[in-house]
C-alpha cells in the first residue's frame, strides 16, 4: 500500500520538555499509603457470590468467551463457596442479590460432582488432544485446598441449580485440532497461499458446502 | 492492501469528534522498534500506524525528535470462523519489530487468532523516461517515437510502502496474548490462552507447540496463560506468566515440549492481604525481561515486580502501584475493573521501570533511588512543551490543592499500554484513543 505519512489531525502527539534533571521525579513523593479511613462495608459472600454466578452466566452467553476471566471467575466462586461451606452458621443477610436475577439457594449441598457441571463439551465423540499429554505429576495449579481430592478443582454444587440452561459446558472445548488437513482433505487449512498475498477471507462456497454435507451426515468421511 | 490508496481516505479515517470516542480507534497496543526510530501503535479496528521520529537539526530545534506519521495500514479484518459461528476481532493485540537487516522494516501484527509480518520499504526514487510508455503510464502513439531512450531513476516524493510477507493463520485454537521474536532472529513465539507455538519466520504452513497447559479435562481448568517473552539474549529460554501469578522460565534444550519448567517463580500469599480477590489480583498481566537480561519485571493488579532470575522465592522489589484500591477491590470486581491488564516497561539501562493506572495517570518507579512519581497523560492538564507535573491521589485526612481523591478517580480512563524508548527518555503512552509521546529534552542520555 502507497501512503504518504501525514500528520494525524486532532491527534496531535504532545511532546514535554521538562526543566530540571531528574524529570520524572520532580516533587516526587511516596504514594499515600492507604489511610485507616472507614471502607465501605464489604458485600457478604453471598452477594458475591450471586455477582460472580451473574458474571458467569454473562461471559457465558458471550460468542466466544474470554478464558481467562471465566477461569478467574470460576475460582473465585469456588472460594467464595469455600468459605460459605465453612461458616454454616453464619447468618445469610435476606437481602436480594443486587444483580442477579437468579434465585440464591445458598444452601444447596456441595456433592454434586464436577463432571455434572463443568461438562467437557467435545462436539466430537473422541475428541482429545492425545499427542499433547499433560503431564500429571507436574501439576500447575497449587496443592488443592485441604478436604478435597488432589488435582481436582473444588466442586460447584449450587451451579446446576442456579444457572438457567443447565450449562452445558462451562469451558468449552474449542479445541479443532482434530479437523486438520487429515478428515477434510480437500479443505487445506493452511492455504497455500503465495508470499506476497494476503490470505483469502475464509473457505469458499464449494468446501464449505461439503462441510456442511459432512455435518449433516450425507456425505461419509 | 491496494497500491492505489487513495490519501484523502486515510486523512478522513482519523478525524474524530472530541466528543466521544470511535470504538475501532482504541489503542491497544504500542511498541517502539530497536532503535527507536520507529514508533507502531495497533488499534481495535486493526489498524497499524507507524510513527517515525524527525531527525534533529539546527534549524529548527523545536522539532527535534518529534515523532510523525510515517505510515498507516489495515493490518488485520474482521473475520468469521464458520466452523464455530464466531467473529474474529480484528483488534491487534501485539505488534513487535524484527531486528532491522536491511533497509527494509518489518513487523509482527497479531489480533487473537492470526499474525502477520509485515514489510515497510520507503520508495524515494521512479524511473521516468519509457520508450513505450507515457508519463502517465499510457501506452505512447508509436508514430511519435523517434530514438531509443534508457529510462532513468529519477528523484520523487518519498513513499512508504507496506506490504503483507508472511501470514502466520490456523496455529491457534485460543486467543493470542503475547508475540515475541527470539533473539536468533529467525523465530519466534506466540502464545494464547492454553498454548505457545514456535514459528520459523519463514514458515507459515506450521510451528511447534512448545507449552500446552491444557488439561485432558476441561473441568480440571484453573490457570491460564496470561503473557510470554523470550530471553534477550539467550535463544533457548523463554518465561511465561498465569493468572495465578506464577512465573514459567523454559529452556527448549531440555525438551521439545516445555511443560516441565526449568524455573519456577511465585511469592507466597500474603495471609493478612487474603481476600476472595487474592488470586484475581495476583493475576500476571504482562512480563517483561530487564534489557540485561538479569531480571524480570511483572505488573499484577495493584503491583509491579522486579525478580532476579537466579532467586524463585520471591520479587527482589515490589512497587505499590496503587495500593489505595485494595479496599475497593469489591466495587472493581463488579465494574470488571479488577480484570484490566496493565503492561509494564524498562527504561534502557534498566533503572526505571513504568506502569498505567486509572485516571489516565501512569506511574514511574525509579529502581536506584526508590523515588516515584504519578504522572497524567491528558489533554486538559498538558499544553504540548509544557512540564508535567506531577499528581497525586489522596485517600483522606489531609488533602493538598491538585491532590485527586480516590472516589473521584475516573476507571473508564486507564492507561494499559505503555513503552519506553530503547536508549533515551522518550516515552510513549496509550490513553483510550490517543497517543502522547514524552520526551526528557535536557537530559535525552541514559543514566
Amino acid at each position: 500500500m502507497l501512503c504518504k505519512g501525514v500528520k494525524r489531525k486532532r491527534e496531535e502527539e504532545e511532546e514535554q520538555e521538562p526543566a530540571s534533571q531528574d524529570w520524572w521525579l520532580e516533587e516526587a513523593s511516596s504514594s499515600p499509603s492507604p489511610q485507616a479511613e472507614a471502607s465501605p462495608a464489604p458485600l457478604p459472600p453471598s452477594s458475591l457470590f450471586n455477582l460472580s454466578i451473574f458474571k458467569l452466566h454473562h461471559g457465558l452467553r458471550r460468542g466466544e468467551p474470554d478464558l481467562r476471566h471465566l477461569v478467574l471467575v470460576v475460582n473465585t466462586l469456588r472460594r467464595i463457596q469455600s468459605s460459605m461451606a465453612l461458616e454454616p452458621s453464619a447468618p445469610e443477610p435476606p437481602s436480594p442479590a443486587p444483580v442477579s436475577p437468579l434465585p440464591v439457594v445458598p444452601d444447596a449441598p456441595m456433592c454434586t460432582s464436577v463432571s455434572t457441571l463443568l461438562d467437557d463439551l467435545s462436539h466430537i465423540e473422541g475428541l482429545s488432544d492425545t499427542q499433547t499429554a499433560f503431564p500429571e505429576d507436574a501439576p500447575l495449579s497449587r496443592p488443592p485446598e485441604p478436604g478435597l481430592d488432589p488435582g481436582r478443582p473444588a466442586p460447584l454444587g449450587s451451579l446446576e441449580i442456579l444457572l438457567e440452561d443447565g450449562l452445558e459446558g462451562l469451558f468449552d472445548d474449542i479445541d479443532t485440532s482434530m479437523y486438520d488437513c487429515e478428515l477434510w482433505p480437500n479443505l487445506k487449512t493452511d492455504s497455500g497461499e503465495t508470499e506476497d498475498k494476503t490470505q483469502g477471507p475464509g473457505l469458499d462456497v464449494s468446501e464449505l458446502d461439503y462441510l456442511m454435507d459432512v455435518l449433516v451426515g450425507t456425505q461419509t468421511l | 492492501m491496494g497500491e492505489d490508496a487513495d490519501a484523502r481516505k486515510i486523512n478522513h479515517s482519523f478525524l474524530r469528534d472530541h466528543s466521544y470516542v470511535t470504538e475501532a480507534d482504541i489503542i491497544s497496543t504500542v511498541e517502539f522498534n530497536h532503535t527507536g526510530e520507529l514508533l507502531a501503535t495497533g488499534d481495535k479496528g486493526g489498524r497499524v500506524v507507524i510513527f517515525q521520529r524527525e531527525p534533529e537539526s539546527k534549524n529548527e530545534p523545536h522539532t527535534q525528535g518529534e515523532y510523525n506519521v510515517y505510515s498507516t495500514f489495515q493490518s488485520h479484518e474482521p473475520e468469521f470462523d464458520y466452523l464455530k459461528s464466531l467473529e474474529i476481532e480484528e483488534k491487534i493485540n501485539k505488534i513487535k519489530w524484527l531486528p532491522q537487516q536491511n533497509a527494509a522494516h518489518s513487523l509482527l501484527s497479531t489480533n487473537d487468532k492470526t499474525i502477520k509480518l509485515w514489510k515497510v520499504t520507503e520508495r524515494d526514487k521512479r524511473p521516468e523516461g519509457y520508450n513505450l510508455k507515457d508519463e502517465e503510464g499510457k501506452l505512447k502513439d508509436l508514430s511519435t517515437v523517434t530514438s531509443l531512450q534508457v529510462p532513468v531513476l529519477k528523484p520523487m516524493d518519498l513513499m512508504v510502502e507496506v506490504s503483507p510477507r508472511r501470514i502466520f493463520a490456523n496455529g491457534h485454537t485460543y486467543h493470542i496474548n503475547s508475540i515475541s521474536v527470539n533473539s536468533d532472529c529467525e523465530t519466534y513465539m506466540s502464545a494464547d490462552d492454553l498454548r505457545i507455538n514456535l514459528w520459523h519466520l519463514a514458515i507459515t504452513d506450521r510451528s511447534f507447540n512448545i507449552v500446552d497447559i491444557k488439561p485432558a479435562n476441561m473441568e480440571d481448568l484453573t490457570e491460564v496463560i496470561t503473557a510470554s517473552e523470550f530471553h534477550p539474549h539467550h535463544c533457548n529460554l523463554f518465561v511465561y506468566s498465569s493468572s495465578k501469578g506464577s512465573l514459567r522460565l523454559c529452556d527448549m534444550r531440555a525438551s521439545a515440549l516445555c511443560d516441565k519448567h526449568s524455573k519456577l517463580f511465585e511469592e507466597p500469599e500474603d495471609p493478612s492481604n487474603r481476600s476472595f480477590f487474592s488470586e484475581i489480583i495476583s493475576s500476571v498481566s504482562d512480563v517483561k525481561f530487564s534489557h540485561s537480561g538479569r531480571f524480570m519485571l511483572t505488573r499484577d493488579y495493584l503491583t509491579v515486580k522486579v525478580w532476579d532470575l537466579n532467586m524463585e522465592t520471591k520479587p527482589i522489589e515490589t512497587y505499590q502501584v496503587h495500593d489505595y484500591l485494595r479496599s475497593k477491590l469489591c466495587s472493581l470486581y463488579e465494574n470488571d475493573c479488577i480484570f484490566d491488564k496493565f503492561e509494564c516497561a524498562w527504561n534502557g539501562s534498566d533503572s526505571v521501570i513504568m506502569t498505567g493506572a486509572y485516571n489516565n495517570f501512569f506511574r514511574m518507579f525509579d529502581r536506584n533511588t526508590k523515588r516515584d512519581v504519578t504522572l497524567e497523560a491528558s489533554r486538559e492538564s498538558s499544553k504540548p512543551r509544557a512540564i508535567l507535573k506531577p499528581r497525586r491521589v489522596c485517600v483522606g485526612g489531609k488533602r493538598r490543592k491538585d491532590d485527586i481523591s480516590v472516589d473521584s478517580l475516573d476507571f473508564t480512563k486507564k492507561i494499559l499500554h505503555t513503552a519506553w524508548h530503547p536508549a533515551e527518555n522518550i516515552i510513549a503512552i496509550a490513553a483510550t484513543n490517543n497517543l502522547y509521546i514524552f520526551q526528557d529534552k535536557v537530559n535525552s542520555e541514559m543514566h
